[in-house]
């Protein structure tokens, strides 16, 4: 591997031209004893404070959530990731993805904890000048203070920058005048700061740190959720709100770069605390299936439970590979930008800019990994899982919210492609080359080889593969359809789903790698690996399959279909054998435990 | 072992010595010596190594004994806040114990102290940590009233015991004034109040204390505060573990509807053959 050491780091989606080795990613194996230590402390807060009084916080009972907050604040969980000359305990980004995902499993606690801390303190964080940040950053990290974001309108939820609030400055020059509605502003209830995003003369979008005493602001009723019912979600209204000048965020004009980059920690948080979630119900399902008896035996005998079990636990160490390995991503860059003089915020922020790709494929899949395990966790609690009474249902209902807000899934789908073929259009990325390499590949006889008999060899080339199959489909897309590609939004979607398989594939694979290197690897870890990517080729090729049929046709599509087939190859593994070996270890350990 | 903890408290609280060996407190301030010991976390699957005679410490997850934590710990550290003093922790135990020990010192404790060596006989323990209290001036040596693992209650009256102090056993509170602790002790249908003056020996029951979350802060200073380890004394093993056995596995509860009572008469003479 020393070849390996001095290679510069991948840049943000080349992983989908280039190799990558296990030494470039990080596994929560790693983590040191003071970052299991704090993991511990928050996992303790959520089990002792939190989760007992879950029923009184979805009754919003007054008070209550604030002081939640609070507490979360005097263990120093709001200003984790803050640097220390703003009142934080300035931990890195591997610390904060811990500390978020533990704080996950709190359901609408830890909606309200991620708005405050992601999209309600970052944007003065990585945005304000040095006085604001000196005025609100050590209110925000100790939860003195509680932040909100008003960006969406009931007119513009997706298309954000569509915002109807204005902002006029003053006759004298002194205060910015706002007006406007917002909506469904998470933690609305009883934020003592807003970062409210407006248009300066109905032109410049903008971002303003607005104080919730400001005359003029108002707060609507509480919205009527499916779920996070505890997490306070209201409309603010603002008519003639005086917002001091010294209060306007970032540059007149640049609101834009504060929504979208603040979003992109925010899906990689999301990730985070989906992740979380999900650990907590898989633990949830395993316990309920080796407790209920059906036909003599625990459900958890039967291989269809056993199947589920299996399945939630492949997909969630799927997931936290890729989450892990994007956060040393990130982390690296923000130490390579610190080092060429940037200050820490933008340094962050660069890093998270980079990486935006990478970021919208994990919200997305972790949300419909939290989904999924949800479900089958009601599943397999059978009629008692549709009872208020117990832990599923409320767990059902919260996580539906988290494919919708940081982008919906198909908004974040569509970014997945369209910053990469940015990115190649800039020449940041070189797709071109490799796709002509791709075509030659075709039409040459295909290279049969000697047999490589490395370890995981095969799984390298089926992930080699897998990135000249998006290759072939994009680049054959983008050929055929150049500028009316992007009215394509089915085939957009097939290719982001490709592109995030291979992701999710290779951060797995790089993982269990590293894992085996350092002597921790056991026969389920192989296990979730081999079914990982035996489904993935399926799912991989239905994709491709979908996407190269809607635009191409006859020969030529025949002829993409088998060099298709080919980059969609895998290795046939007993599944079902693999899964029981998965669940058995589920169901020893009596708990999440992977 | 209840009996002897009981035995152990008796001898030693006997009125007329109360105050024998009574150390004058040169210490400004008072200095609290908390004993902990690792277990495994409650919800490890147990089993054994070597033919039952090793517990399998294997993917075991260890935490602080919980008494120890929870309400020596905690209590003392209480005290220290609103008294002032220092706390210092105290294992007996092999290298890898730092991190509950890091555990302890990140929950506010101020140092820590070590004792190289397995602590797998009460009694050995007991001479190691009284040789450590000998050499310094604790004046209130806490341990919890028992550990969630072997259960044995033991440690707590034979330091004393090693060390002619004054113990104090199942305590429920802890006040002090000056050197005069107050403490309450459950016994039999109800409480006792115990006044006594420094030093002493006393393990901690439910309600001397809360549970503390570790914060951020304490956690990152954790890692600064000094951990000393010292080689044990020289002390007899006066036991050995010979072997293990896990109890039987309960089997699944079986309900019978009233309306067959003949059933149930059945599987009580045939299947658990109770009756
Ligand atoms: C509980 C909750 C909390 C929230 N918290 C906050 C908050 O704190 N601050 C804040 O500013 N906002 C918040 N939001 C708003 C949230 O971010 C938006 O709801 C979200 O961005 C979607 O916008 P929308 O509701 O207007 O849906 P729309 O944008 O109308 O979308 C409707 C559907 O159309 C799809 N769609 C839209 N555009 C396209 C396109 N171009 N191509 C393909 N499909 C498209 C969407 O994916 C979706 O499926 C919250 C929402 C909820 C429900």
């Amino acid at each position: 591997m020393t070849d390996t050491i001095n290679r510069q780091s991948l840049r943000g989606g080349e992983f989908l031209i280039q190799e990558s080795f296990p030494a470039d990613t990080f596994i929560p194996e790693e983590l040191n004893e003071e970052q299991r230590m704090m993991a511990q402390m928050a996992d303790d807060f959520i089990n002792n404070e939190v989760l007992p009084v879950n029923e009184r916080i979805d009754h919003q009972e007054e008070g209550l959530m604030i002081s939640l907050l609070n507490k979360a604040g005097e263990l120093g969980l709001l200003g984790a990731t803050i640097p220390e000359q703003y009142g934080g305990f300035g931990k890195d980004f591997i610390t904060g993805t811990l500390l978020t995902e533990k704080v996950g499993a709190g359901g609408s606690f830890a909606v309200a904890i991620a708005a405050h801390t992601g999209i309600g303190t970052l944007p003065i964080l990585y945005f304000g000048n040095e006085a604001q940040r000196k005025k609100y950053l050590p209110a925000l990290a100790t939860g003195e203070m509680k932040a909100a974001y008003c960006l969406t309108e009931p007119g513009s939820g997706s298309d954000a920058l569509a915002a109807k609030t204005n902002a006029k400055l003053s006759a004298d020059g002194k205060h910015y005048i706002l007006n406007g509605q917002k909506m469904w502003i998470t933690n609305g209830g009883f934020a003592d700061v807003f970062i409210v995003f407006a248009k300066i003369d109905g032109e410049k979008f903008t971002g303003f740190i607005v104080d919730a005493n400001s005359a003029g602001l108002t707060r609507g009723e509480e919205e009527k959720k499916m779920g996070i019912k505890g997490s306070s979600t209201r409309q603010i209204f603002f008519q003639d709100v005086k917002v001091p000048v010294e209060n306007l965020l970032g540059e007149i004009g640049k609101g834009h770069l504060i929504a979208f980059n603040i979003l992109n920690i925010g899906r990689l948080k999301l990730c985070a605390a989906a992740l979380g979630g999900a650990k907590r119900m898989a633990t949830v399902s395993v316990q309920y299936a080796t407790q209920r008896e059906q036909f003599k035996h625990h459900i958890s005998d039967f291989g269809a439970i056993k199947y589920k079990l299996a399945e939630q636990a492949i997909k969630l160490f799927t997931i936290e590979s890729a989450m892990y390995r994007a956060s040393k991503q990130i982390e690296e860059k923000t130490h390579s930008l610190l080092a060429s003089g940037m200050d820490y915020p933008h340094a962050l922020m660069g890093a998270a800019e980079e990486f935006a790709i990478e970021c919208a494929i994990l919200k997305v899949y972790g949300s419909e990994a939290l989904d999924y395990v949800v479900d089958e966790a009601v599943q397999i609690h059978g009629g008692l899982g549709f009872s208020e009474e117990y832990v599923p249902a409320r767990a059902y209902r919260d996580s539906r919210i988290n494919r919708i807000f940081e982008g919906t899934n198909e908004i974040n789908r569509l970014l997945t492609v369209d910053m990469l073929l940015k990115r190649a259009l800039k020449g940041q990325l070189d797709l071109m080359t490799p796709a002509m390499n791709i075509q030659k590949e075709l039409m040459a006889i295909p290279d049969f080889g000697a047999n490589d008999e490395t370890p995981f060899a095969t799984q390298r080339k089926q992930i080699s593969n897998m990135k000249k199959g998006i290759l072939l489909v994009a680049g054959a897309a983008v050929q055929k359809l150049m500028m009316a590609l992007e009215n394509e939004q089915e085939l957009l979607m097939n290719v982001a789903n490709m592109i995030s398989e291979t992701y999710l594939c290779e951060s797995l694979l790089l993982r269990i790698e590293k894992m085996k290197e350092n002597g921790i690897a056991n026969q389920e870890h192989h296990d979730i690996l081999n079914v990982y990517l035996h489904d993935a080729s399926d799912r991989f090729h239905f994709e491709g399959r979908n996407a190269l049929a809607s635009f191409a046709e006859g020969d030529e599509l025949r002829m993409m279909l088998l060099g298709l087939k080919r980059f969609s190859k895998t290795e046939i593994v007993n599944t079902k054998e693999s899964r029981r070996r998965i669940a058995a270890k589920l169901i020893g350990e009596n708990r999440y435990c992977f | 072992m209840i009996t002897l903890t009981s035995t152990l408290f008796f001898y030693f609280y006997r009125p007329s010595e109360m105050h024998r060996n009574k150390r004058q407190n040169t210490n400004e301030i008072m200095k609290f010596l908390v004993c902990i010991s690792k277990a495994p976390d409650t919800t490890t699957k147990i089993s054994f190594t070597d033919n039952s005679t090793k517990f399998n410490n294997d993917k075991v997850q260890f935490i602080i004994n919980p008494y120890d934590e929870w309400y020596a710990l905690v209590r003392a550290i209480e005290l220290k806040e609103k008294l002032g003093g220092t706390v210092t922790v105290l294992n007996v135990g092999a290298a890898d114990n730092e991190a509950i020990i890091r555990k302890a010192l990140a929950i506010g404790a101020d140092d820590a102290v070590r004792i190289d060596a397995e602590p797998d006989d009460a009694l050995f323990v007991a001479s190691q940590i009284a040789q450590h209290v000998k050499s310094e001036t604790y004046d209130i040596v806490l341990c919890g009233k028992e550990t969630i693992d072997y259960n044995g209650s033991e440690v707590g009256g034979m330091i004393a015991g090693f060390l002619d102090w004054t113990f104090v056993s199942l305590a429920t509170s802890l006040e002090l004034n000056g050197n005069t602790a107050t403490l309450n002790r459950e016994i039999a249908g109800g409480h006792e109040v115990i006044e006594l003056t420094t030093p002493f020996v006393l393990s901690a029951a439910k309600g001397m204390a809360e549970a503390r979350i570790p914060n951020m802060r304490g956690i990152m200073a954790a890692r600064t505060k000094p951990i000393k380890v010292i080689s044990p004394v020289s002390a007899e093993k006066f036991s050995s573990i010979v072997s293990y056995e896990l109890p039987k596995e309960k089997s699944g509860v079986k309900l019978i509807s009233p309306e067959h009572p003949d059933e149930l008469v059945n599987l009580l003479q045939n299947e658990a053959k109770v009756i």
